[in-house]
Order: C-alpha cells, then sequence, then structure tokens
C-alpha cells in the first residue's frame, strides 16, 4: 500500500516550505517511502523495558548564571548572511507570522 | 426569541522574562538595541552551537508557577518544535511539550458576581523568536534578532472565560502577579506581554464546545477587547447562516478593527515535536522548590487583607494602593516613618497618583523618598504648615526630591501660628475692607469667607486657616 500519498507529499512541501517538480515529487516520495520502511524494520524491535533515551550525556541541571558573557559582534555574525541590509538579515518578503 | 449564545475563551499569554541574559546564551537581552548586536552562534541557530540553560529562567518559572497555584513536574524537559520561517534561525523553537515545567493551577479573577477561578492548563518555558520588518523600499524583509533566545514563560489557560471582561481580569491578574514576583514587567505594547485568544460559541446550555478560532497580534487591552467582541460576532453570524465555523488562525488588524483568516491551524504533529538532545533534563529537588516558596514575595490579595488588618484601611482604599507592588512599598515606607497609615494613604491616592497620570508615569518612574512625604505628613499634622501649602511642598519633593523641613524654612511656607502677628495681619484687612465689615455686621455671615481668603493671601498660604477665622470673629465682633 502507498503511504506517501500526493496529498501527504503536498502538505509536507508546505510545511517544508518546497516547491518540488513533478519528477522531484515522485523521487522524493519514494525516498520517503523506503525511510518509513527502514523505521518499521527499528519498530520490530522489543524495546519494552528500555528507558527512552532524549539525551546522550547523563548529566541533569547543566545550568548558566544569569551574566552577560557575550559581546557585541554583529558583523562577524551577519557575515554568515548570503544578504545583508542595514545590519539586519535580508530575505525574502514574508507576511503573516 | 432567537437562540442565546455563550462565548468560550481560553488564553495562551506569553510573557517575557526579565533576565538579564537570554534563556541559552550569554547575550544581552535589553530592549531596542541596535539590530543584531545581541546575537551570537547559540541564538542564531549555527550548525554546532550549544544552548545552555540559564538557571534564572527555571527560577522564575518556578515562582510564577508557585504563585498560579501550579503542580510543578520535578522533572521537565525541553522538545524542539519544528517550523520553517526567517525569525526562527535554528528552524525549531526550543519549548517544553511532553514535562513542561508546571501544570493544573489557578487565579483567581474579580468579576461583578465576586471572585471566579480560571484555571491554569499548564505554564513551560520557550525562547522567543526574532524580528521581522518589511521593508518598503525592496520587497524583502529585514530580521533582527536580538530577541532570538530572550525567555519566555508561556501560560496555557483553560477554557474558563465567558466574556471579554473576565479576559482582561485575567490578565490583569497574571500582569499583577508577575510585577509582583519582579520577573517581567507585562508591557503588552512593548510585546513583553502578548496574548494569542482561543475563542469558540455555543448555545448556552450546551455542553459540547464550538470549533474554536485563534486570534493572534492583539497588542492593547482594547484591542483584545474589540477582538473578542468582533469574533463573537462572526461566528455567531455563521452559525444563525447555518455555516459551519473552521478552526483557523486570525490576524487582527487594530487599524481596521477586523481579524482576517492567517493560515489553517497547524496540527501539533505538523510541528514534529521531539525531545531536544542538546539539553539535559531539568531535576527541580524539594529543596530547591522549599526554597523558592520561602522567597516568595506577599501578593496583593495578603497584602490588601493586612493593610485593612493592620492600618484600618477601607477595602477600596487597600486594592488601589496594591495595585502596584512599587507603589504599596512606598506607602508602607511612609507609614513606617510617619505612623499615620490613613494620612499616608489620603495623600499616595490623592496627591501621588494624581501627579503620575498628570505626567503620565508609571511605578517605577516616581522618584521621591518616601521619609519626606512621611515628613510633610507629620509637620502638616502637627500644624507646621497649611494644607495648602504642603501640596505645594509635596510639588517639589515629587519633582526634585526636597527635603521638606529645609523647603519650607527656606522659603518661609511655614504656617503663621503665632496669634499676634496673625491679628495685624487680620486688623490690616479690616481696615482694608470697610464694606465687607459693614455688611457683616448687617448680617451677611457670607462675607466671613471672602475675609479669610483675604487675610490667607497676605500671609502667603502660611496662615493656618482655622485660626484666621476664629481672630476674624473675635476681631469683628469687636468692631
Amino acid at each position: 500500500m502507498k503511504r506517501i500519498t500526493d496529498e501527504v507529499m503536498e502538505n509536507v512541501e508546505i510545511l517544508a516550505k518546497l516547491e518540488l517538480s513533478e519528477e522531484e515529487r515522485k523521487k522524493a516520495a519514494e525516498e520517503m517511502e523506503k525511510m518509513l520502511q527502514y523505521v518499521e524494520k527499528l519498530q520490530e524491535l522489543d524495546t519494552e523495558d528500555v528507558e527512552p533515551v532524549t539525551c546522550a550525556v547523563t548529566l541533569e541541571n547543566v545550568f548558566r548564571e544569569d551574566v552577560v558573557t557575550n559581546t557585541d559582534r554583529h558583523e562577524q555574525m551577519l557575515a554568515n548572511a548570503p544578504v545583508s541590509k542595514e545590519g539586519q538579515y535580508q530575505v525574502p518578503k514574508t507576511i503573516g507570522g | 426569541m432567537g437562540r442565546q449564545y455563550e462565548t468560550v475563551i481560553g488564553l495562551e499569554v506569553h510573557v517575557e522574562l526579565s533576565t538579564k541574559t537570554k534563556i541559552f546564551c550569554g547575550c544581552s537581552t535589553e530592549f531596542a538595541a541596535k539590530p543584531n548586536t545581541h546575537t551570537c552562534p547559540v541564538c542564531t541557530g549555527m550548525p554546532g552551537s550549544l544552548p545552555v540553560l540559564n538557571k534564572k529562567v527555571v527560577e522564575y518559572a518556578l515562582k510564577a508557577g508557585l504563585a498560579m497555584n501550579c503542580q510543578v513536574n520535578q522533572v521537565c524537559k525541553f522538545d524542539r518544535k519544528n517550523y520553517f520561517y526567517p525569525d526562527n534561525p535554528q528552524n525549531y523553537q526550543i519549548s517544553q511539550l511532553y514535562l513542561p515545567i508546571c501544570h493544573d493551577g489557578w487565579i483567581e479573577i474579580p468579576t461583578e458576581t465576586g471572585g471566579k477561578k480560571i484555571r491554569i492548563h499548564e505554564m513551560h518555558m520557550e525562547e522567543d523568536a526574532g524580528k521581522l520588518i518589511h521593508d518598503e523600499w525592496e520587497d524583502c524583509s529585514l530580521v533582527d534578532y536580538n530577541r532570538s533566545g530572550v525567555p519566555l514563560i508561556e501560560i496555557v489557560s483553560e477554557p474558563d472565560m465567558r466574556s471579554s471582561q473576565e479576559v482582561i481580569a485575567y490578565l490583569e491578574k497574571l500582569r499583577m502577579i508577575c510585577q509582583y514576583l519582579g520577573i517581567s514587567d507585562c508591557k503588552l505594547q512593548e510585546g513583553s506581554m502578548r496574548a494569542d485568544v482561543n475563542l469558540s460559541v455555543r448555545e448556552v446550555g450546551s455542553q459540547r464546545f464550538g470549533t474554536r478560532t485563534e486570534m493572534k497580534n492583539l497588542n492593547s487591552f482594547k484591542a483584545i477587547s474589540h477582538a473578542i467582541d468582533g469574533e463573537r460576532m462572526r461566528q455567531i453570524e455563521l452559525l444563525e447562516e447555518g455555516k459551519e465555523v473552521q478552526q483557523e488562525t486570525r490576524r487582527w488588524d487594530d487599524n481596521k478593527e477586523f481579524s482576517r483568516a492567517m493560515r489553517s491551524k497547524e496540527d501539533a504533529k505538523d510541528y514534529r515535536y521531539f525531545p531536544d538532545p542538546d539539553l539535559p533534563a531539568v531535576t527541580i529537588g524539594d529543596e530547591w522548590l522549599e526554597r523558592l516558596r520561602e522567597e516568595q514575595p506577599e501578593l496583593q490579595e495578603k497584602k490588601a487583607a493586612r493593610y485593612e488588618k493592620e492600618y484600618g484601611l477601607s477595602a477600596y482604599d487597600a486594592q488601589v494602593l496594591t495595585q502596584s507592588r512599587i507603589l504599596a512599598e512606598i506607602f508602607e515606607q511612609t507609614v513606617q516613618s510617619c505612623h499615620l497609615p490613613k494620612k499616608a494613604a489620603n495623600w499616595m491616592m490623592g496627591e501621588v497618583l494624581r501627579r503620575m497620570k498628570e505626567q503620565n508615569l508609571e511605578p517605577e518612574q516616581v522618584r521621591f523618598s518616601p521619609g519626606h512625604l512621611a515628613e510633610l505628613i507629620l509637620m502638616a499634622e502637627k500644624g507646621e504648615i497649611s494644607n495648602s501649602n504642603a501640596k505645594k511642598v509635596f510639588r517639589e519633593i515629587f519633582e526634585k526630591d526636597v527635603d521638606p523641613k529645609e523647603y519650607v524654612q527656606e522659603h518661609k511656607m511655614g504656617a503663621v501660628t503665632d496669634e499676634s502677628s496673625l491679628t495685624k495681619l487680620i486688623l490690616e484687612v479690616l481696615a482694608e475692607n470697610p464694606k465687607s465689615v459693614r455688611e457683616y455686621q448687617e448680617g451677611k455671615e457670607k462675607v466671613l469667607g471672602f475675609l479669610v481668603g483675604q487675610t490667607m493671601k497676605k500671609s502667603r498660604g502660611q496662615a493656618d486657616p482655622g485660626l484666621v477665622n476664629r481672630i476674624l470673629r473675635e476681631q469683628l465682633a469687636r468692631k
């Protein structure tokens, strides 16, 4: 049974803000189908008595004190922006939010 | 008769915490700084950067939770909420879904028919997003990430409110609690308090909830109130026409006083929440909780009750004086120095509030020392200064925090209580106004007021009016 239907693809594209061509969509759907099969394989394992792990380290309560330690590095930070303007990151027009 | 509808409202309120630094990095949270000057690899979502939790955020969230009678999840975790939008550079917001820090609380709001409990579903910690500004010249948007990573608590209520009045009362209560705790200034206009309104309507008597909509972008009590009334009408009209309400997010336009659909509501599953592997769990031990409980300040209800009991104030006065923690502190310090609670209350509610209103000042902008007000109250009480002069001196205290004793001496504003000098002044007034004297003798008692006024004027407001009155009558009787 095909699970990655056209409807699923359409929703995924909206969420991921992607516009795919017919060809790309077909390829992506096939790949996602394979990912699901892979996860299904993992689900065959009996994990009844296994505590879920959400963090690779077993630490707890790793805190910082509320003290300013960072200085103004906006030029360095903005160097990562593809386009910037007046000390800000320039992005395609967005409305709503 | 038409059908009767009931409005059902639940609120999601974001409160920006007033920590010095962001939730996961050492960048400053200072408001209105130059764009992107408070950013680093963590709050701009650079690959490989590691968030480290600000301990104060946990403390502030716990303080709020305790004040709102919440249960605490003594082991809580952070989750990633995934969505793509330029204000969110990581492509996910670090928030809490599965184990939020607090849940199942309540606060009481005042209504016309008495106190009403509004239940809190849950409260969680999360990070704020950046700010998007639309560029009018070029067809693009500009992003400032200074706000990205500023700590927030989101307080989610149960759908327990039934009118815009209840919603405003709830928000005012939340704001007061946060201000008393000193964890946020809760300014709607500046965005340090933001409310999303979930609203549905149903026929009175129905047990089932209607389909709800969510309204965003409400940045004043007025906008909230108008948006609620407008959305209630819109939904009732749809139902009356036999149509269905769509579950959607609507954006309120304050200028047009109109809301429009923004996007169909994304389901929780669309956000693909999962535990954040970068952040270890937070464990809140009993000792930590106990310490915070002990440190909780006296909140408004308790303070007001104490003012009634300890100071003998009316319920109304106690309410007014405790609306702001800062004003309540000024009041209490004044009482400590002058031991005249009722007089101090009158000064606070009269002159202090009036001057604040005139100059549009917030409580934290009030600068005078309570000791100076106390001194002035004592001077007026002892008759060392007339009431009208006391008000003039208070203006100087309020503006420049002058020492009232020195100021009165310097400006010769002390009350003239010396009978012989007053008598001299009064004889002068009588000599200058023979017509009034005659009228008085002919039985026109009213002119006495005029003569008192003339004497006060001659004394430049320093005479004790009671004394003037008495001496005037004595002198007039002798004529």
